[in-house]
C-alpha cells in the first residue's frame, strides 16, 4: 500500500497541469466566444462544391 | 431607380403566373411578393436590398454563401442595406474614441452588425480581407453580432470597409463601450477559472474523502488516514483561498455596509469548517469537513456564474438596441456636406437632417420645414410643424422633409442631457431593495451563532472534550449551501424563460418586487398607444374609403399615409387623373370622373357648398377626443368625415382589465394634452382620480413616489420624458420601441410589441418568488434538522456528507421545476 506516498502525489500533480492548462485556455480568452468556432471550422476554404 | 420599372413590368404578369406556387428570394429564401415578380428572369428577389446583396455577393464572386447557407439551413430573412456614406468613421474624433492603434501600425476597432443570423453570415463576413484589400482580419461574435477588424489605415479608410459590409447586407454600428466590454470579458474569464479550480478540488478532495469513508467502516491504518486529511487538507485550503475568496470579499462588504448579504453565513460557515478541520488534522483526532466545504464553493459558485450569465444575455439584447442610434450627423460648411461624429459637433455649426433622421441635437431650424415627432420625448402624440427660426431638440425625429438646423446645444447639455441627469438622481435615490434571501440571511446568521454558542455551552457542561466538535458539526451541517443556491437558480431559470417570450430582465431583483400588489402606472404615447398616426374614427359613407385610398396614395403626408395604411392598398383598376395638393391643407384628384377632395375642414370648406350638419357634429366630436379631422367630399359634396390620431394598441384594453383583476390599481401618467389623455383613459376604462395629463418628466417622478408610498409601483414607459420615472419606480418597464434613455432606466424591456407580456411577467414574478421560496423552506428545513441533530451530538460526518448534497440536489430540482413563464402561450 506504500505505494500510495508516489501515486498520491503523482494524481496530484497531473490534476494541476490540467488545472493549469483550463486557465491558461480560458486566459488566452479560449472560452470567450462558444459558438462562432464550432461554425466557424466548418467554413474552410476548400468548399466541396467550389469550382465545380 | 429600378424599382418603379419592377412594379410596371409586374402589373403585366397574368393572373396564372400570380396563382403559381410562392417563388423564393434568390437572396434570402421568403417568398416574393407578387407584384415584384419579374417575368423571364432566373434570379427573383423579395425586396431592393436582398437584388442589391446579391448583385454584390455575386460580383466579389462569393457565391459559395448561398450553397453554404442551403446546407447549414440559415434562418431567412430580407438583406438590409442603407447605403450610407460612413464618411463620419474616417473623422479624427471616432477614430481617437472607437479605433486602437497598433504597435505595428495596424488599427483595431469592432463594430456590432444588423443582419447576422446563420453560419452563412459568418463565412461571408470573415471573407471581408479578400474583398476589401487592406483589412487583416475580420472575426465575427456570432452569438453578440459583433466583428472584430483589424486593417492598415494606410491601404484603406475605415468607412469604406464599412460601406463593404453595409452593401453585404450588415449594416454597421460603432460598438460604444469597447472598454466596459473589455472589463466584462476579463470577468468572465475570472469567473471561469474560479469555477474551473473549484472544480478541480471537488473532484479531488471527493476521492480522498471517499477513501476515509470507505475507512471508517471497515477500517484503516493511522498513517494512510493521516496522509489523507493532510492532503485533503491541501486541496480545500486552495478552494477556500482561491475560488472561495469571493465569498470572504462579499461578507467583509456586507459586514462594513452593515447590510446583510447571503456572503456573510456562507463566509462563517466556510471560516469554521476551515479552521476546524485544519485544527483536527494537525492534532490528528476528530472530524475534517474538506469535501463538503469544496462541494460548497463549487456549487454555490456555478449557481451564481448561472444567473449572472442569464441577467448579462437580457442586458446584451438590450445593449444592441443601443448600438442602432445615430453616432454621427451631417455637417453643413459652406456648400459642402460631410459626415462627422456627433461629438465634433459644436455651437454655432449648421447640420442637415433627412426626413426620418432622428435630431442629434438641441438648435434652430435655419432653412426647410417639416413636421417633427417629439412624442419621445414629451409624450406629445401630435407632430408638431416647425419652419425657420423654431426650435427642435436632441431625440426627437424629423418625420416629412429635409431641415438643416443651426447648433445650440450639444451633448449633456441638451434637453435630453437635462433629463439623463434626471434619471440618473432618480437611480441614486432608490432605496435598494434587498433579495429575499439576503433579508433570511440576517436572521439566519443570527439564529444558527445563538444555537452554536448554546450547544457549545451546554457540551462545555456535559462533555468538555466533544464540545467543540459538536459545535463545528452544527456550523458546516447549518452551512447555507441550498439557502444560497435557490434564488440564484430559480432566477437564472425564470430569466432565460422569460428572454426566449420577448420579456428581457435586467436584474433578478425587478422580478421579486412585483410579487406584491400595488400601482402600474402606464405612460400613453407610445406605450398604451400605437405612437403614430392612423385612422381612429369613420363618420359617414364606407364606400367612400375606395377612393380616399386611391387619391391619397399620391400623397407623402402624414395623414394620407396613415390614411392608406388604415384603408388598405388602393384598387389597381381605379384611374387617378389631376392629382393636386396644396401644402399641407389637403389633396384634390379626379377619380373615375369624379372629383374628389380630401383635406381640412377650411380646405375643403372652399370646394363644397356646404357642410352637412350631421358632419358639423362629426367634426366636434372628433376635435373633442382631440383627434384631427378630415373631411372627404366627392363631386362637392361632404361623405365622410374620418378622425386620425394616436390610436390604442389591439391589446391595451384586455392587459389593463386583466392586470385590473389580479389586484393592481391602474393608473395613466403622460406628457401629452389633457383631453387626449382623458380619451385614452376612457377607452381604458382608467378611474380618472389615477389619470394624469400634461406631466412634466419631473412630476412623473413626484407621481411615482406619491404612489409608492401605498405599494410598489410599476412604471410603463417608452420615451425619454419616462426615463426617470422608470428609475424612480420600485419596476420600470420599457415597451418596445422606446427610446434608449427609456431603455437604459428600465429593469425590464419587452422585446416585443404590446402590453400583454406585462400579465405574464406579473404572474411569473409570483411564481418566481413562490419557488424561491419552497426553496429556502426546504433548505431552512434541511438545516433545522442537521442543527438539531448537531446540538444533540448525534451527527456524524457520514450523516453530514449525506445531507449536504441531498438538500443541494432537491434545491436544484426545485428551481429547474419552476412553472414561470411556462404558461399558455409559451413558444418552445
Amino acid at each position: 500500500m506504500s505505494v500510495i506516498y508516489l501515486v498520491l502525489p503523482l494524481a496530484i500533480l497531473l490534476a494541476g497541469v490540467f488545472v493549469a492548462a483550463f486557465i491558461w485556455a480560458t486566459r488566452s480568452g479560449q472560452y470567450d466566444d462558444m459558438d462562432s468556432p464550432a461554425v466557424r471550422m466548418l467554413n474552410d476554404d476548400d468548399e466541396p462544391g467550389e469550382g465545380r | 431607380m429600378a424599382s418603379e420599372n419592377t412594379i410596371k413590368i409586374a402589373d403585366r404578369v397574368s393572373d396564372a403566373q400570380r396563382s403559381a406556387v410562392d417563388i423564393l428570394c434568390a437572396h434570402c429564401g421568403l417568398p416574393v411578393p407578387r407584384g415584384l415578380i419579374e417575368v423571364g428572369r432566373g434570379e427573383q428577389f423579395c425586396c431592393h436590398g436582398c437584388e442589391a446583396v446579391y448583385r454584390v455577393i455575386h460580383q466579389m464572386g462569393l457565391d459559395s454563401y448561398y450553397r453554404l447557407k442551403q446546407r447549414r439551413g440559415g434562418t431567412q430573412q430580407p438583406a438590409k442595406t442603407t447605403g450610407a456614406g460612413y464618411a463620419a468613421f474616417d473623422h479624427e474624433a471616432f477614430v481617437t474614441r472607437c479605433c486602437e492603434d497598433r504597435p505595428d501600425g495596424l488599427r483595431c476597432t469592432a463594430f456590432y452588425l444588423e443582419g447576422v443570423h446563420c453560419a452563412a453570415c459568418l463565412w461571408l463576413v470573415e471573407k471581408l480581407p479578400g474583398v476589401v484589400p487592406g483589412v487583416v482580419e475580420s472575426r465575427l461574435n456570432m452569438h453578440k453580432s459583433m466583428v472584430r477588424l483589424t486593417w492598415d489605415p494606410k491601404r484603406v479608410d475605415l468607412s469604406k470597409i464599412a460601406a463593404a459590409l453595409d452593401s453585404l447586407g450588415y449594416p454597421p454600428h460603432p460598438a460604444r463601450d469597447v472598454a466596459v466590454g473589455a472589463v466584462v470579458t476579463r470577468e468572465n474569464r475570472r469567473e471561469l477559472v474560479r469555477i474551473g479550480v473549484a472544480g478541480a478540488a471537488v473532484g479531488n478532495a471527493m476521492i480522498l474523502a471517499i477513501c476515509l469513508y470507505a475507512g471508517y467502516f471497515t477500517g484503516i491504518e493511522d498513517q494512510y488516514r493521516t496522509l489523507f486529511r493532510w492532503v485533503g487538507m491541501g486541496i480545500a485550503l486552495v478552494a477556500l483561498i482561491w475560488p472561495g475568496s469571493v465569498f470572504f470579499r462579499g461578507a467583509w462588504s456586507a459586514i462594513r455596509t452593515r447590510t446583510p448579504h447571503m456572503d456573510l453565513p456562507i463566509a462563517i460557515g466556510l471560516a469554521a469548517g476551515g479552521v476546524a478541520g485544519v485544527v483536527n488534522t494537525v492534532r490528528g483526532d476528530g472530524e475534517v469537513y474538506f469535501d463538503s466545504l469544496t462541494v460548497l464553493v463549487f456549487l454555490l459558485l456555478v449557481g451564481r456564474a448561472i444567473q449572472r450569465r442569464q441577467q448579462r444575455r437580457a442586458a446584451d439584447a438590450v445593449e444592441q438596441l443601443f448600438r442602432l442610434t445615430p453616432v454621427s450627423a451631417r455637417l453643413v460648411s459652406g456648400e459642402v456636406v460631410t459626415e462627422v461624429p456627433i461629438e465634433a459637433l459644436e455651437q454655432g455649426d449648421t447640420v442637415e437632417l433627412m426626413a426620418g433622421e432622428s435630431v442629434p441635437v438641441d438648435g434652430e431650424v435655419v432653412r426647410g420645414s417639416s413636421e417633427v415627432d417629439e412624442s419621445l420625448l414629451t409624450g406629445e402624440s401630435c407632430p408638431i410643424c416647425v419652419a425657420v427660426g423654431d426650435p427642435v431638440h436632441a431625440g426627437s425625429v424629423n418625420l416629412s422633409s429635409m431641415l438643416r438646423v443651426r447648433v445650440r446645444e450639444t451633448g449633456e447639455r441638451t434637453r435630453v442631457g437635462a433629463l439623463m441627469s434626471l434619471v440618473e438622481e432618480s437611480t441614486r435615490d432608490k432605496a435598494p431593495v434587498a433579495q429575499a434571501a439576503d433579508r433570511l440571511a440576517g436572521w439566519f446568521v443570527g439564529v444558527v451563532l445563538a444555537v452554536a454558542a448554546a450547544t457549545f455551552a451546554f457540551w462545555l457542561w456535559l462533555d468538555p472534550g466533544r464540545a467543540a466538535d459538536h459545535t463545528v458539526a452544527l456550523l458546516i451541517v447549518a452551512c447555507p449551501c441550498a439557502l444560497g443556491l435557490a434564488t440564484p437558480l430559480t432566477l437564472a431559470v425564470a430569466i432565460g424563460r422569460a428572454a426566449r417570450r420577448g420579456v428581457l430582465i435586467k436584474g433578478g431583483a425587478a422580478l421579486e418586487r412585483m410579487a406584491r400588489c400595488g400601482t402600474i402606472l402606464l405612460d400613453k404615447t407610445g406605450t398604451v398607444t400605437l405612437g403614430k398616426t392612423s385612422l381612429v374614427r369613420w363618420f359617414g359613407d364606407d364606400g367612400v374609403k375606395a377612393l380616399a385610398a386611391a387619391v391619397e396614395a399620391h400623397s407623402s403626408h402624414r395623414i394620407a399615409r396613415a390614411m392608406c395604411e388604415s384603408l388598405g392598398a388602393p384598387d389597381d383598376g381605379d384611374d387617378v387623373a389631376d392629382v393636386l395638393q396644396s401644402g399641407a391643407g389637403g389633396i384634390s384628384a379626379r377619380v373615375n370622373g369624379q372629383s374628389v377632395l380630401i383635406g381640412s375642414s377650411e380646405y375643403v370648406d372652399q370646394g363644397v357648398d356646404r357642410v352637412p350638419d350631421w358632419a358639423a357634429d362629426a367634426i366636434g366630436q372628433i376635435a373633442g377626443e382631440g383627434l384631427t379631422p378630415v373631411l372627404i367630399a366627392v363631386e362637392g359634396e361632404v361623405l365622410a368625415v374620418a378622425g386620425f390620431g394616436d390610436a390604442l394598441r389591439p391589446d391595451a384594453r384586455q392587459a389593463v382589465d386583466a392586470l385590473g383583476r389580479m389586484g393592481w390599481r391602474m393608473g395613466m401618467v403622460s406628457g401629452d394634452h389633457n383631453e387626449v389623455v382623458d380619451r385614452a383613459a376612457k377607452e381604458l376604462g382608467l378611474s380618472p382620480d389615477d389619470t394624469h395629463g400634461g406631466v412634466m418628466p419631473e412630476q412623473k417622478v413626484e407621481l411615482v413616489h406619491r404612489y409608492s408610498k401605498l405599494g410598489p409601483v410599476v412604471m410603463v414607459g417608452d420615451g425619454v420624458n419616462d426615463a426617470a420615472a422608470l428609475a424612480a419606480a420600485t419596476v420600470g418597464i420599457a415597451v418596445h420601441g422606446g427610446a434608449e434613455a427609456s431603455l437604459a432606466a428600465a429593469d425590464i424591456y419587452l422585446s416585443r410589441p404590446g402590453l400583454t407580456p406585462i400579465i405574464g411577467l406579473i404572474k411569473a414574478s409570483r411564481q418566481v418568488i413562490g419557488g424561491i421560496r419552497r426553496g429556502l423552506g426546504v433548505s431552512l428545513a434541511y438545516n433545522a434538522v442537521g442543527v438539531s441533530l448537531a446540538a444533540m451530538g448525534l451527527i456524524n460526518p457520514l450523516v453530514a456528507a449525506v445531507l449536504m448534497p441531498i438538500s443541494s440536489l432537491t434545491v436544484l430540482a426545485l428551481a429547474v421545476s419552476n412553472r414561470a413563464f411556462m404558461g399558455e402561450g409559451d413558444e418552445r
